[in-house]
């Protein structure tokens, strides 16, 4: 029943808003289901991508899809990512996490008024 | 240029852990003016090539649970068609300020979240 919850609720934020999957399905595992920390990031992987591929899926056949942005920023995001891995024992990620925070706390705000 | 610096810092902070799509698209709307479902698209797209890379190297350290995983994705792949067509028949304006709401919750969330410093390192 909450794997149900959990799987309903993160697939309909992947389809509607094309992200934020993860977003609830670590901490729900962690929280409700008990799951390990670092096999709720591993397992949140594999679940959110066929969730993409079904929401890209929709997204593509009704044209909402641009080879030319994808590649250019598929090309920054894989380099960040290896750099984001490398950097992380080095920051302090709560302090820098709540930065981002305010950046998406602003940015709403911004997109509702 | 712009969309390969933004893709840039997207990646760095989704290799650090913290959701790189709640940022990714909104930077993509507001410095690069890509529209709404675009932006969306694209954030769905991105999130391939990397997380296949990771996924593999999760699965060799043994902390995948595809039991687990497999029960939520039977219910979350009906969940996303359902979601996406919703969202392609939404306008650009509505879609906008639902996903404004979004972020604001989950930056609120972020914000006040208990974060384990001493865990990751």
């Amino acid at each position: 029943m909450k794997i149900g919850i959990i799987g309903a609720v993160a697939g309909l934020c992947n389809g509607l808003f094309g992200s934020g999957g993860g977003i609830i399905v670590v901490p729900s595992m962690i929280y409700l289901l008990k799951v390990e920390e670092h096999d709720a990031h591993a397992t949140a992987i594999a679940v959110i991508l066929p969730l993409s591929l079904a929401s890209i899926l929709i997204y593509f056949t009704n044209n909402y899809f641009d080879w030319n942005i994808v590649w250019k920023v598929c090309a920054g995001s894989v380099l960040g990512a290896g750099l984001g891995a490398r950097l992380l024992p080095k920051i302090p990620v709560g302090i820098l996490s709540r930065i981002f925070a305010v950046f998406m706390i602003m940015a709403g705000l911004r997109m509702l008024f | 240029m712009i969309l390969f610096l933004i893709g840039l810092a997207s990646g760095i902070v989704s290799g650090m852990g913290m959701g790189g799509g709640t940022i990714l698209i909104p930077a993509l709307i507001f410095l690069a003016g890509v529209p709404q479902h675009l932006a969306q698209s694209v954030n769905l797209s991105v999130f391939f090539p990397a997380s296949i890379c990771a996924l593999w190297i999760h699965t060799k350290n043994k902390h995948v649970r595809y039991k687990l995983a497999l029960k939520i994705i039977v219910v979350g792949v009906v969940g996303s068609l359902i979601g996406s067509v919703i969202a392609v028949s939404m306008s650009t304006q509505i879609l906008r300020k639902l996903f404004g709401v979004f972020i604001l919750a989950m930056g609120v969330y972020e914000l006040f979240r208990k974060t384990n410093d001493k865990d990751k390192k």
